[in-house]
């Protein structure tokens, strides 16, 4: 089995998100991993486990800062990294799946893993484009995936618990929502380990799309409402939320 | 090339989604301006789709369209869409929309816009307003070229405006549906036995900022104390610490409790999907910036563990 992870290096929306003409300023905020391809890189581990096979890391380096992530995918168990040489913040999903179908072919993979979604995927997500581009079916919101053979069973969540199962011929891509165990730790000790002694392959993006957006303004959400705030320390604020609930009848 | 809008429909078990209704009424609307047709888009087996407001509504049926199949879905709009060029394909962001919009997108090689709370025609053109960084940020873009699809937000529009009484078209499957990848194989239900939080009148709501399994006996023990159920989001779920019944939001469920009291959410757009018609919403949350705050009633920056221990001496 021949297992491939698509992964998303975004900017991290626990930061304070400046604008800088009509984007995010990238310089100034931090790029993490986008929280579903974690759930994906540990699904595709369980995979591996299960069936046998190589899984293979493949992202684009979108500030030259990849490795980190990369060193600790293999540290969750992914036998090969590979890193394209993307190097502009500013690429957006389409151009990114575009890049990332072209390396991901050479692959030959049975199964590709992608996560559901990106908190920027402004013009869609990497997932289904990369089938798209390897005519390959995509299947994504999935919590579990086994494969027998050449056939992947998948669960796919709509929404309250409701969901379907199908059966898909390989190869295909996934679009993981959660992966079915939360994903396992990896100890510090054993990422630094293996950022000494692996080695990232590095591609050189190639293909470009042609489907674009022209950004006309990027601002921080217009607030109608905002919630009154208690402020004071943790007691005051705790002594206000009862009085409050007291109130209301509620506590 | 047309001015018409598509909008394909979403149904489950003869019920048409109300992110569908939302999207035919500003259909409609884009329609008027541009002098196109808003056309509706069932997929499905044996459906009656009678009840939209567009100018004409499309309803393919076939046996293999049954059930939900990404695939064969895929196959069918594309080969739609194709045929008919239109100028706009609305998508919902939901869990079957999402699995079909930057597919066709890229298929297609038409620009894709998701996320999607507005849509404007100024000077002629599309301004489509996103919703990015888990709602930290609204993008205003404007595809270029001649066709655009995008994938709307549930509750960005009406549902009335879309609703009606235009005769559905039936039609046959515009592409062959034999050889498919992708095969159905049963539909899962919701595992019973748990408290049913859809059911309750308060409940103390828990994110990833509870930070372990061991901490959400804290939570319990607050709920106990006011009566309240502890309820969550997703990472919460998805980490082990509840059971999948106890999650609110887009893949979990609807809640509209009296009190919602929230320890450590951000205030994402999945999450606001579950609980926004709560009647009193607190919001414990670090981040002064996190979304919630623009939708609570009551809000706090203070830590939640040190809140919930104090609020628990004092009840
Ligand atoms: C073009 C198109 C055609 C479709 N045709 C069909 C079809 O013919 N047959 C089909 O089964 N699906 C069909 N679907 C899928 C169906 O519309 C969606 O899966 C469903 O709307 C769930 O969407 P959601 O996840 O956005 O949930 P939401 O629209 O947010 O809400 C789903 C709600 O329905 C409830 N629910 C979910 N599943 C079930 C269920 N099985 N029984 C009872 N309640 C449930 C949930 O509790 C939830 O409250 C179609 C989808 C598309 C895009
Ligand atoms: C298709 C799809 C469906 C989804 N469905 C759902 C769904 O049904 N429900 C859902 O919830 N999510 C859903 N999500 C996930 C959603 O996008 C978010 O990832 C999720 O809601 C974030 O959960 P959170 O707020 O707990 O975590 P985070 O966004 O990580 O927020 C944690 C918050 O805790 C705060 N915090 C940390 N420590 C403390 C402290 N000591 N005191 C006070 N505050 C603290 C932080 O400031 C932060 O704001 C879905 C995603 C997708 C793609």
């Amino acid at each position: 089995m021949n297992i491939v992870v698509a992964i998303k290096h975004i900017p991290s929306i626990a930061d304070d998100l400046p604008v800088k003409g009509n984007n995010v300023d990238f310089d100034s905020v931090d790029f993490v991993l986008n929280e579903f391809d974690e759930q994906s890189i540990e699904q595709a581990v369980l995979v591996k486990e299960a069936t046998g096979g190589t899984v293979t890391v493949v992202g684009v380096d979108m500030i030259g800062e990849l490795d980190g992530v990369l060193h600790l995918a293999l540290a969750k168990g992914a036998d090969k990294a590979v890193k394209i040489t993307g190097d502009d913040p500013a690429a957006d999903s389409h151009q990114q799946a575009k890049w990332l179908a072209e390396a991901i072919k050479g692959m030959s993979p049975n199964i590709v893993f992608a996560g559901v979604q990106a908190s920027n995927d402004l013009d869609g997500q990497i997932g289904p484009m990369i089938a798209a581009h390897l005519d390959m079916p995509y299947i994504g919101g999935v919590s579990s995936v086994e494969v027998a053979g050449d056939t992947a069973t998948v669960n796919k969540e709509f929404a309250g618990g409701f969901g379907a199962k199908y059966a898909v011929s390989l190869p295909m891509v996934v679009g993981v929502q959660a992966s079915t165990k939360p994903p396992r730790y990896a100890p510090i000790s054993k990422v630094r380990q293996v950022a000494q002694t692996a080695t990232i392959e590095k591609v050189a993006p190639s293909g470009e799309s042609s489907a674009r957006l022209t950004m006309k303004k990027m601002a921080p959400p217009v607030v109608t409402g905002h919630a009154e705030m208690f402020t004071g320390s943790s007691k005051e604020v705790a002594a206000k939320i009862v009085d409050l609930l007291k109130s209301k009848g509620l506590a | 090339m047309s001015n018409d809008i598509f909008v394909i429909t979403e149904h489950m078990d003869g019920k048409f989604s109300d992110v569908s209704f939302e999207m035919v009424g500003k259909a409609k609307e884009l329609a008027n301006a541009w002098g196109g047709q808003s056309v509706s888009i069932v997929v499905g087996s044996g459906i009656s789709s009678d009840g939209f407001a567009s100018d004409s509504t499309i309803q393919v049926d076939d046996e293999t369209l049954n059930r939900f199949n990404p695939e064969a879905y895929g196959k069918v709009i594309e080969a739609l869409v194709k045929e008919k060029s239109p100028r706009l394909v609305m998508f919902g962001w939901s869990a079957t929309g999402m699995d079909l919009a930057a597919w066709l997108s890229a298929r297609l090689g038409k620009p894709c816009v998701a996320y999607v709370k507005g849509i404007n025609i100024e000077g002629g053109a599309l301004i489509v307003n996103s919703q990015i960084y888990g709602g930290k940020m609204m993008a205003d873009v404007s595809p270029e070229g001649d066709m655009a699809i995008v994938a709307v937000l549930a509750g960005s529009f009406p549902v009335e405006a879309g609703q009606g009484s235009t005769a559905a078209t039936q039609i046959a499957s515009p592409v062959l549906l034999d050889g498919l990848k992708i095969k159905f194989v049963e539909a899962i239900k919701p595992a019973a036995g748990d408290v049913d939080i859809t059911a309750q009148t308060k409940l103390v709501s828990i994110g990833r900022g509870i930070g372990s399994k061991d901490n959400v006996e804290l939570a319990e023990e607050l709920a106990k104390k006011i009566g309240a159920t502890v309820s969550s989001s997703r990472p919460v779920v998805d980490a082990g610490w509840l059971p999948r019944t106890r999650q609110v939001g887009k893949s979990g469920l609807k809640v509209k409790p009296k009190l919602y009291l929230m320890l450590g959410i951000s205030g994402a757009p999945e999450h606001l999907e579950g609980m926004k018609g709560a009647e009193l919403i607190i919001a414990i949350n670090t981040d002064k910036k996190a979304p919630i705050f623009n939708v609570a009633h009551y809000g706090s920056t203070a830590d939640l563990f040190e809140v919930a221990e104090a609020m628990l001496e004092l009840l």
